[in-house]
């Protein structure tokens, strides 16, 4: 058994340390959020904060997480309460798919912590790391912009999200 | 440019501009109908209840499409709810399941709006001047008198009944007329009104949303060992040490085929990396030179249609042009690889899978298990967007038959990424030529064209369609492939040009020998036949010295394709452009019967590296009468973006023994970093005309422009896609 630090709830799970911390999200926690995409570091569907750093959860062995702070998406807000990036993501309608979304909105919400007021061009390029055969993107640009102008503008206060399940860095 | 300004009637819909234009002489949803049936896929399922049901649970409606992330749930929804009168949320949808929808084959072609859309509003509209005419009569009342509102039927003295106490069981167990009296379009409050996808919530707050997301309490995890190349067989393989690996169940073995099942997810992927280590292959049969493939598939013997002969009468050709096109293969590309579940109780098998025909898939899983089809039930379940045949039908094959040898609990194999991006049926490498004669006015009098392309459909319907298939001890084999014929086409779609062309011939020659696996993606052959028709409309125009937009509408009689031709350049500001600034235009009716799609574009200049980078991109799109003018222009803006990555960066690569392009870094995709500054869609309403379908419009055009640019910034017509930093060194462009 490892324990790890998921969503600020600490979890004991049945996996070999190996264990690429994307299926241990998956299969032994039956978290949806984060996706398989390629398990190869390549195109960013499995993206999670680490300690509010993103990280490709497919390359992350569960065994080196002892004393770390894992957030998956399922941490930010649900379909009845949205977070205010999600609720971007829903008021730009930026998904067609949708299966590289998670991840999208995982990397976007790590650089908004941190930078809550982006530029468009911080985005792009911090967003370089996903993504999307939908051509989705132009959407997703502007629900990052929407939740920047937002947090921007609503002083430097971290998303509420971070803060409900006690995982702000 | 000198066109006319269309008249228009304009309205601000969500904030962008729909132009709004009624086409005379026709009425509501003048759908292609026969006349001695009803329209849609109600031809083919005419009883009422195939499609809505109304009972104390609420209202059901049923289509045999499947949402694919193309927003279907939510269009078909607004359909069913406009003409029955009720709110949005009042619609529970069902789709694609053999056991409960009608038979819509393929969810692929742009053809859901116009068949099942079409059939819902039809079907939706039918039933309620059929409880209109029942409360008429309950109450003895003159129908017109009546009103619906809400799930109710209204009198104008304030009585009021809800639809389900209105009818029973049998009620709508009768067959639709070949005519509805369909709601006049000026009423519409749902249809044609920007409606909030009803999936996207769960897709951004980590719901469950996809088939990968499914955890029957049952379930256990497989993966199949595949083959290192095409035809390649197992000579050898110990699995005694696999077997005894933690928590490994059973290791399934047919001939070739070989499959893990485990306890874990991960334990399985170890399993199959064992299972990989430790086989020997029998190579298969060496893979064609890739330098040399063009004249490879131009070698091999072809089957040659004439699918056009026009010989109006024509001035006399003063000048002539020619060209020829190359395209190479390119993936399908879904972000999450192919999934598929299946439980097999002893007697009944049932799979879940994001392919794109559920009830073809039953006929290939029947013959490939030997179960007899009504014992086969294939439930549609999203995936990642699949853009046409990828990996989901072969995955759910393999599903079955891992299930088959695992009966009563549920088995899930999931692909690696490697075997979704070296064993999915690629959209086929093509060859175009084309040959036009000019008169003294430098209008095209003479057109010739070939295009040469294996086929653009190997979907399942029989069992030799599935991968597993191919490596069983008794293998199936892959039928010979018949071309799809017009007026769709397969390698031939979009090879008619729109445009008035007297002398005019075209000629598909269909190569039934594959090299490489393929089968559909978007758009089939258009992208390569509009790509080249295009190409070579600017090449004349340039060769006249007239302007590409002008050049188009002299030659285009179609008032729809004039529309958005002149609006895409008017909002672009076509006329203010500086010619040689690396602005492309290009123009195609999706098959000739769908939507119309007109895109003009401006490159930014091009670099050092030879990375070419659109930076602003209009587009205008007529699909006849709009459902949810948001979702076509989420589809139109997500088409052209995917077009411009298969234009700037894809190719299937390989070497003698196999697929090379096994990953996102040997199949690079476009990233954010590329991404146009500015992208705007305008779209053209066309009240109670005919829905034509949106999803692939702007697959063709998105080449031809951006070829169509690099020419006029540069005077270099490249004609060999994708146009990539090599590509534009070795034209001495960086
Ligand atoms: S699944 Fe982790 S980067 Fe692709
Ligand atoms: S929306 Fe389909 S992959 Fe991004």
């Amino acid at each position: 058994m490892i324990a790890i630090d998921i969503n600020g709830r600490s979890r004991s799970v049945d996996a070999t340390p190996e264990t690429p911390l994307l299926y241990v999200l998956r299969d032994n926690l039956k978290l949806n959020g984060a996706k398989y995409g390629c398990g190869l570091g390549q195109c960013g569907a499995c993206t999670v904060l680490l300690d509010g750093k993103p990280v490709f959860s497919c390359l992350t062995p569960v065994g080196s997480l002892a004393g770390r702070r894992v957030r998956t998406i399922e941490s930010l807000g649900t379909e009845a309460s949205p977070s205010p990036l999600q609720r971007a993501f829903i008021d730009e309608q930026a998904a067609q798919c949708g299966y590289c979304s998670a991840g999208m909105v995982m990397r976007a919400q790590a650089l908004l912590e941190t930078n809550p007021g982006a530029s468009d061009t911080e985005i792009r390029a911090r967003m370089q790391t996903n993504l999307c055969r939908c051509g989705t993107h132009m959407r997703i640009l502007r629900a990052v912009r929407r939740a920047a102008a937002a947090l921007g503008s609503a002083s430097a206060s971290p998303p509420q999200a971070g803060m409900r399940d006690g995982a702000v860095k | 440019m000198n066109a006319p300004l269309l008249t228009r009637r304009a309205s601000l819909v969500g904030g962008v501009l729909l132009v709004g234009i009624g086409l005379p002489g026709r009425g509501a949803h003048a759908a292609e109908t026969t006349d001695d049936k009803p329209p849609g896929s109600l031809a083919q399922f005419p009883l009422l209840d195939s499609w809505v049901r109304i009972d104390a649970a609420g209202i059901t409606v049923f289509t045999g499409k499947a949402e694919l992330g193309q927003g279907l749930r939510t269009a078909l929804t607004q359909i069913a709810a406009e003409e029955l009168s009720v709110p949005f949320d009042a619609i529970h949808l069902v789709t694609a399941d053999t056991a409960r929808t009608p038979n819509e084959g393929y969810t692929a072609g742009s053809h859901s709006m116009p068949d099942s859309g079409t059939a819902i509003l039809n079907a939706a509209s039918q039933v309620r001047a059929i409880l209109l005419a029942i409360a008429a009569s309950s109450w003895s009342l003159p129908v017109d008198s009546l009103t619906t509102r809400d799930g109710t039927v209204r009198a104008p003295d304030g009585r009021a009944v809800r639809y389900g106490d209105l009818i029973t069981d049998t009620t709508l167990h009768q067959n639709a007329l070949v005519r509805s009296a369909l709601k006049p379009p000026a009423d519409y409050t749902i249809i044609g009104h920007a409606q909030p996808r009803v999936d996207i919530p769960a897709k951004v707050t980590g719901g469950p949303a996809y088939i990968q997301d499914m955890r029957p309490n049952d379930m256990v995890h497989a993966r199949i060992l595949r083959p290192p190349s095409y035809g390649a067989t197992l000579i050898a393989l110990d699995d005694t040490e696999i077997a005894k690996m933690p928590g490994v169940l059973k290791i399934v073995r047919d001939g070739s085929f070989v499959g893990v099942i485990a306890k874990r997810e991960w334990q399985a992927v170890q399993a199959l990396r064992a299972m990989v280590a430790a086989a020997r292959w029998k190579p298969g049969p060496k893979l064609p030179e890739r330098a040399r493939i063009y004249d490879t598939l131009l070698a091999l013997p072809s089957e040659d249609t004439t699918i056009l002969d026009r010989l109006d009468v024509a001035d006399a050709a003063v000048s002539e042009l020619s060209a020829r096109f190359n395209r190479p293969y390119i993936g399908h590309g879904s972000i999450g690889p192919s999934c598929g579940l299946a439980l097999f109780d002893g007697t009944n098998l049932t799979v879940w899978s994001h392919a794109q025909g559920m009830f073809p898939l039953r006929a290939a899983i029947a013959g490939l298990t030997g179960l007899p089809p009504d014992k086969v039930r294939c439930i549609h379940v999203e995936g990642s967007g699949c853009y046409g045949h990828n990996g989901a039908d072969d995955a759910a094959g393999d599903a079955a038959l891992m299930a088959r040898a695992f009966p009563g609990q549920t088995v899930r194999v999931q692909w690696m990424r490697e075997q979704e991006n070296t064993w999915e049926p690629y959209s086929p490498a093509m060859v175009t030529r084309v040959r036009a004669g000019l008169n003294g006015a430098g209008n095209i009098v003479d057109w010739n064209y070939d295009v040469w392309s294996n086929t653009h459909s190997n979907r399942p319907g029989g069992a030799g369609a599935l991968l597993a298939g191919w490596s069983l001890e008794k293998p199936l084999t892959l039928p010979r492939p018949v071309p799809i014929p017009q007026p769709e086409g397969g390698g031939d779609r979009n090879a008619i040009p729109l445009y008035v062309l007297p002398h005019a011939t075209v000629v598909h020659h269909f190569i039934p020998e594959m090299p490489i696996r393929v089968s559909a993606e978007r758009g089939l052959g258009a992208y390569m036949n509009i790509f080249s028709i295009e190409s070579f409309m600017d090449e004349c125009a340039a060769h006249t010295g007239a302007d590409p937009v002008e050049y188009r509408l002299r030659h285009m009689q179609d008032p729809r394709a004039r529309d958005v031709i002149t609006l895409a350049a008017e909002r672009f500001g076509w006329s203010k452009a500086a010619p040689g600034s690396g602005r492309g235009f290009a123009f195609a009716r999706y098959k000739n019967l769908g939507a119309y799609c007109a895109i003009a574009l401006q490159l930014a200049p091009i670099g050092d590296d030879g990375q070419l980078r659109v930076a602003r991109a209009v587009l205008a799109v007529d699909s006849g009468q709009i459902i949810n003018p948001d979702g076509i222009r989420n589809q139109i803006e997500g088409g052209f973006l995917q077009s411009m990555s298969w234009t700037l960066f894809e190719q299937v690569s390989w070497n003698a023994d196999g697929i090379t392009s096994r990953d996102w870094a040997g199949y690079p995709m476009l990233r954010f970093g590329l991404l146009p500054d500015q992208l705007e869609t305008h779209i053209i309403d066309r009240p109670g005309a005919p829905f034509l379908g949106t999803g692939e419009a702007s697959q063709g055009p998105t080449p031809a422009a951006i070829a169509n640019a690099l020419f006029d910034a540069t005077h270099l017509r490249l004609r060999e896609l994708p146009l990539n930093p090599p590509r534009l060194r070795a034209a001495g462009l960086a």
